[in-house]
């Protein structure tokens, strides 16, 4: 168990693996959900596959329609199409209560008249569950969430880590098919949020439970989701994980909305040995790598992270190796933002087009940053710009 | 430190404004009431004796004091007439507050869960009868129930009676003037208990497995209870005391305490014995307040 434990521990910070429970048949199936409040649609004709065992992100901007989502998946919003298909079984018209999932509310939604261990015995109570064997589930539900000792408190007597702690351990004590979070650690500070996603996803493994979380903190679900899906005005844009998400967004509300990016707006000239030039009017001829896709359009958008652009002196004096010195830009130093880890620089090319270059601060004594309206040369290799055609 | 920097002098002495209401306004006259209670009844003007006068010197002062007796809650206790006066007006308050929380429950409940902007609104229709005077509203039932009143042409008409029924003088067309009267106390602070209530947690509840009804019951309801417990107190208590109501709808046979005060006020003139009957009503009042008092502060200690 401890090593079980160790290893996929140690996995986890690397790559998140699937877990092992994945079947052909998806836990839930999402099929052409909508649901309009008047004439406004906040999920639009929306599918969506979920494989048991999986953890799950919704990520979004506010109003894209997330909560609403997660709010029919819970039973708060009967859609107005579509099906949800949880093992199955169709239950985009079942009760909230008579549904085998479970919620764990933004704001917890604690009963402040009711002790931490009558909240956490809430559901187990209406499930009928004997007096014993509620105890029983209790006490290992308190175990879990680390909250020994507290079970005869009332909410306002607690911490919100806690209360936190206490909704989680409320919200997973009827062991529900799919655990559904609306953005669990919004209320908590940001040294708590971090080791409480650690928490989370540690939980997440050990009970091999589907977890669905909302979220509008794309650090957040980069950190904890095995695959993310983003929403945007009512519909999914892309769904992958984290990685390919963020290094091959789907399109370029995408790029822009996970992380920041370069772009580069242009024509293809030409394809050939699997590069594509692009003739762009802030950088010039850009070369790129051919994406998986093939590009259909004349008209399309290069991105590039800006941890990707790289900055040299020696580039000015032609140093550089050839096959990385293609897409090479002269300029100077506009901005610098110093991060801590990482510094920020905007460089003012000659044609007037600003680029972000981040470089991570690697070494202590900063012998080799550079200065402000220093001159530098920025480039970038071919396989690491994202050809975008919509 | 600060604090204190922000109570300055004027407010300081601005805290003092309601001390010193309710010393001129209670205090006060609740002496005087006291100090007549324990004085006996004279044919005289004022008619009772003794009079404390202080131009007499501190002696007649002195004999004065002595002349007090508490022979007038012996008579209370010894005439059975004040102890079923005192017993009808508990009963008839108790019963009253009952019915409002059955009926003004569900109407607070309804209004709190009604759209935002129709609140408001609601509001207003339950406030609106306090632009009448409440005399009047009493006088008005007298109409609406007497023998030709609308209420039996209604029931006439639906047939549902065969000839006109007697609501006036009798207990129904009391409490149906109290329960008129007093809705609005209990609906309001039903409705700010109930409105301010976060719905997130009934949606908790049936999220955990509790129908509608059971999710009411178990978070709603327990909720809801500082707010009942006010209503009940500022209908409880007027009623005890009620006066106008049961004079104008109720029969003669049984009086309520406030009928009684009247009576041995201005058909006796005996105001000694009326006074004794106020200072008990108060003291009967004292232990519900005590008790509501106690509940409140536990609900408090549990939270914090």
């Amino acid at each position: 168990m401890a090593e079980e434990l160790a290893n996929s521990a140690s996995h986890s910070t690397t790559e998140k693996t699937v877990p092992q429970r994945v079947t052909d048949m998806p836990l839930l199936r999402i099929e052409g959900i909508t649901k309009r409040f008047g004439n406004f649609s906040a999920v639009n004709q929306l599918s969506l596959d979920i494989r048991a065992g999986e953890f799950f992100a919704l990520l979004g901007p506010s109003g894209c329609g997330k909560t609403t989502l997660l709010r029919m998946l819970a039973g708060f919003e009967a859609p107005d199409e579509g099906h949800i298909l949880l093992a199955g079984r169709d239950i985009a018209q079942v009760m909230p209560h008579e549904r085998p999932v479970n919620i764990m509310f933004q704001n917890y939604a604690l009963f402040p008249h009711l002790s931490v261990y009558d909240n956490i015995a809430f559901g187990l109570r209406r499930a009928g569950m004997e007096r014993g064997e509620i105890a029983t589930r209790v006490a290992e539900m308190v175990t879990l969430v680390k909250l020994e000792g507290m079970e005869k408190r009332k909410p306002d007597q607690l911490s919100g880590g806690q209360r936190q702690r206490v909704a989680l351990a409320r919200s997973l004590a009827r062991r529900p098919q799919v655990l559904l979070l609306d953005e669990p650690l919004a209320a908590l500070d940001k040294k708590l949020r971090e080791s409480t996603q650690a928490e989370l996803m540690e939980l997440q493994r050990r009970l091999g439970m589907t977890f669905i979380i909302v979220t509008h903190d794309q650090e957040e679900a980069m950190a904890m989701a095995s695959r993310i899906g983003v929403m945007d005005a009512g519909c999914l844009a892309q769904v992958a994980t984290p990685r390919d998400l963020y290094e091959a967004p789907a399109s370029r509300w995408v790029a822009e909305f996970v992380g920041d990016v370069n772009l580069f707006e242009g024509q293809v000239i030409s394809r050939e040995h699997g590069r594509l030039k692009v003739t762009t009017r802030e950088a010039g001829i850009i070369t790129v790598a051919e994406p998986r896709q093939p590009v259909t359009k004349e008209t399309v958008t290069v991105a590039v992270r800006p941890e990707k652009i790289k900055l040299s002196r020696r580039g000015l004096a032609s140093g550089v190796d050839a096959l990385q010195a293609i897409n090479r830009f002269e300029g100077e130093v506009a901005a610098i933002n110093y991060l801590g880890g990482l510094t920020a620089y905007r460089i003012r090319l000659d044609n007037g087009a600003v680029v972000r270059s981040v470089m991570a601060n690697t070494a202590r004594l900063d012998l080799d940053g550079y200065g402000s309206s220093e001159r530098v040369a920025a480039w970038f290799a071919p396989d690491d710009g994202m050809v975008l055609q919509q | 430190m600060s604090t204190r920097r922000i109570f300055a002098r004027p407010a300081r002495y601005a805290a003092i404004a309601p001390y010193l209401w309710m010393a001129l306004f209670f205090l006060v006259p609740f002496g005087l009431v006291l100090k007549i209670s324990l004085s006996q009844t004279a044919i005289a003007q004022p008619p009772y004796t003794p009079v404390f006068d202080l131009s007499e010197g501190w002696q007649a002062l002195k004999a004065a004091f002595e002349e007090l007796s508490l022979d007038n809650f012996r008579l209370l206790l010894s005439d059975n007439l004040y102890i079923l006066s005192y017993l009808r007006s508990l009963v008839v308050a108790a019963t009253s507050t009952l019915i409002l929380i059955l009926i003004g429950y569900p109407i607070a409940y309804g209004m709190a869960r009604l759209p935002q902007r129709w609140q408001g609104l609601a509001m207003t229709l339950v406030i609106v009868p306090f632009w009448t005077s409440f005399l009047i509203r009493v006088y008005a039932w007298i109409n609406i129930l007497q023998h030709d009143g609308l209420f039996n042409r209604i029931l006439l008409a639906l047939h549902l009676v065969s000839e006109p029924v007697t609501w006036l003088s009798t207990d129904t067309a009391m409490y149906i003037g109290i329960v008129y009267s007093y809705l609005p106390f209990m609906i309001l602070p039903l409705y700010a208990t109930l409105a301010k209530m976060d719905r997130a947690l009934l949606e908790a509840a049936e999220d955990l497995g509790a129908s509608p009804w059971k999710a009411f019951w178990l978070v709603t309801f327990p909720l809801s209870l500082p707010g009942v417990g006010a209503g009940v107190l500022l209908c409880f208590i007027p009623i005890v005391g009620e006066f106008v109501i049961p004079d104008l709808l109720a029969g003669s046979n049984s009086l309520m305490i406030g009928q009684t005060l009247w009576l041995e006020f201005f058909t006796n003139k005996d105001w000694p014995v009326a006074s004794a009957v106020a200072i008990a009503l108060l003291l009967l009042l004292v232990p519900p307040l005590v008790l509501y008092d106690r509940l409140q502060r536990r609900q408090v200690e549990g939270r914090h």
